[in-house]
């Protein structure tokens, strides 16, 4: 066994997987990776399970050292500039620590979460089957808690793999996609106007559990109270003050506030990816076209062993180079309080 | 043939999720409805089905649409979504010691003094209901419960607190909870339990369960103390009834 050692690492960094799932009845939070892509394509690239538990980075930068032993890794998500001793390593790509090298991760540039996947993945006690950190029920393995300088990892020894990039469709541009409803009905038909054709941010408040949009506020037909009621990730709640939120991973199972609409399981990962302050719009699909575009999503996580490649360095530099202008993103100020950082692009 | 009872709305909850809605408020009937669907899809599961959450007055459904589309389920729900609720023969039942008044149930004279009456009249009442989980949410183990006499129905406070302790025993509006972790709460603190509806190694990790009948019963705050040392280490200090 080796070990992987948190060297530094920045607030609102968690070990999260696929989440805790089958006791929402009971009020336990699901948890899980905010961008499930990211943490398949980082675990795909180390040959773990798409959805095994991984290191999720906030926006600020982390560094990993590898002790008693060598220790493989691969990084997806975020864009961030990365090196091993000097060497710059590629996003979307994997790398194995020599005993006591270190992998230093900048600011994101754009986004907020990238993920580290270890071979053979973080090894940790499950509940609900999850090592997934829920920080307010005490849940999570080996650290119930954000991640902080000087934990430890217990690792496979590196497998002598030959490293690997990912070749990532590039990620759909345009507004976020939602399906109306569950309770659209609440609202009139300008208020839904309203919410489907208006600019949209994310406030610098938004975290794991909700993302509070910034727009014109959204007016309730018959007041803000309804008798509370299921949520899933992704659904958008309008409170009293009319300013939405979408709730995220660490939702609570239930709440009490009329739910305008729905983001698509396939753009719920581009959502948490979106900084804040940037403008964005939503855009309303039809059941059969979200449901297409779930499978389609579900069918390439499963099909991400195929756009493996073999790493080859100056090529690979040039081509993540390119990616990075493409993201395009200048950090100009990260909020301190939480994970958000400021984006200009 | 049974009488069928009128069809549930089925709200589109995004790409993986149906809301199966019985009525729009607080509706015991509804609820009973929401249960035994919940307990029809358990017992006789439906391929593609993930997940399910009762509430109140809905069923949560999560389903995988690589398995089973949103058309597909919703035909497969409602006819069973529409059959009368079996009656209830055989809840189980929770007697839940709570310590009340004094600095476990910091509102308790408040709302003996808002109501007109004494705090022991207030603890009668609540002790003397006969409740339902009707659902659990918000927080691991936070037990909504119906049944509340209506003597003690008021609207919540103007102020929510940021946090109130684990255990904590409240009422608000028409509902009364069980709280299990330490939260933020608008409700009205009657009293604690050293009870915890939710322990991780605990075996149940959790006690209650939607369905479930619940009575309180008052202790001392010292036998509270013994309980919570008890329940720290594991023990179900709730009594169980089998009605």
């Amino acid at each position: 066994m080796s070990r992987l050692v948190v060297a530094s690492i920045g607030p609102a960094s968690s070990v999260q997987d696929g989440g805790r799932h089958g006791a929402q009845r009971y009020g336990l939070t699901v948890s899980g990776a905010m961008d499930r892509l990211s943490l398949a394509a980082a675990n795909t690239l180390v040959g773990n399970e798409p959805f095994a538990a991984a290191v999720e980075i906030g926006p600020f930068g982390a560094s990993f050292t590898a002790r008693d032993g060598a220790v493989r890794v691969a990084i997806s998500g975020a864009p961030r500039n990365a090196d091993v001793a000097g060497n710059p390593l590629a996003m979307d790509s994997s790398v194995t620590l020599k005993d006591g090298e270190t992998l230093t991760l900048g600011f994101a540039r754009g986004g907020a979460f990238t993920y580290l996947a270890i071979e053979g993945a973080i090894k940790g006690e499950t509940v609900f089957g999850s090592l997934a950190v829920n920080a307010r029920a005490g849940l999570g393995s080996p650290y119930p808690r954000p991640l902080q300088a000087g934990d430890d990892f217990t690792v496979d020894a590196a497998s002598g793999t030959p490293e690997l990039r990912i070749e990532l469709p590039k990620p759909p541009s345009g507004p976020i996609r939602v399906v109306l409803g569950p309770q659209d009905d609440e609202f009139d038909d300008a208020n839904k106007a309203l919410f489907l054709d208006s600019e949209w941010k994310i406030s610098a408040t938004s975290d794991r559990m909700g993302y509070r949009l910034e727009g014109p506020a959204i007016k309730h037909l018959h007041g803000h109270n309804i008798v509370s009621d299921g949520t899933v990730n992704g659904s958008i709640q309008v409170p009293g003050n009319g300013a939405p939120i979408a709730l995220m991973m660490d939702r609570g199972t239930s709440g009490g506030y009329p739910k305008i609409a729905t983001v698509i399981t396939a753009d719920i990962g581009r959502l948490a990816q979106t900084s804040a302050g940037t403008a964005f719009r939503f855009k309303a699909v039809s059941m059969a076209e979200a449901q297409d575009e779930a499978r389609k999503f579900a069918q390439m996580i499963k099909n991400l062993p195929d756009r493996l490649r073999a790493a080859d360095g100056v090529a690979l530099n040039i081509e993540a180079l390119s990616d990075a202008n493409v993201a395009g993103y200048a950090v100009s100020a990260v909020d301190a309080g939480t994970w958000q950082v400021t984006a200009e692009p | 043939m049974a009488a069928t009872l009128p069809p549930p709305r089925l709200l589109p909850s995004g790409d993986s999720a149906v809301t199966v809605e019985f009525s729009r408020t607080i509706d015991d009937d509804a609820n009973q409805r929401v249960l035994a669907l919940d307990k029809a899809l358990a017992a006789s599961p439906i391929d593609g089905i993930t997940e399910t959450v009762p509430t109140y007055r809905s069923l949560l459904v999560h389903y995988d649409p690589c398995k089973i589309g949103f058309d597909a389920l919703g035909d497969k729900l409602l006819p069973i979504a529409i059959q009368p609720p079996p009656p209830v023969t055989k809840a189980r039942r929770w007697r839940i010691p709570v310590a009340y008044g004094g600095e476990h149930g910091i509102d308790l004279e408040d709302v003996a003094k808002a109501l007109s009456t004494t705090p022991d009249d207030i603890v009668a009442r609540h002790a003397g209901g006969d409740y339902k989980v009707a659902m659990i949410g918000f927080t691991p183990g936070w037990s909504y419960l119906s049944g509340l006499d209506k003597s003690l129905h008021m609207s919540r406070r103007q102020s929510p607190r940021l946090l109130t302790p684990a255990g904590t025993i409240s009422i608000g509006g028409v509902q009364a909870g069980i709280q299990c972790l330490a939260a933020p709460s608008g409700w009205h603190l009657l009293g604690r339990t050293p009870v915890r509806t939710y322990q991780l190694h605990r075996n149940p990790t959790f006690l209650t369960e939607p369905g479930d009948r619940v009575t309180f019963f008052a202790i001392d705050h010292k036998s509270f103390e013994e309980l919570d040392r008890a329940a720290e280490a594991g023990e179900i200090v709730a009594e169980q009834v089998n009605a």
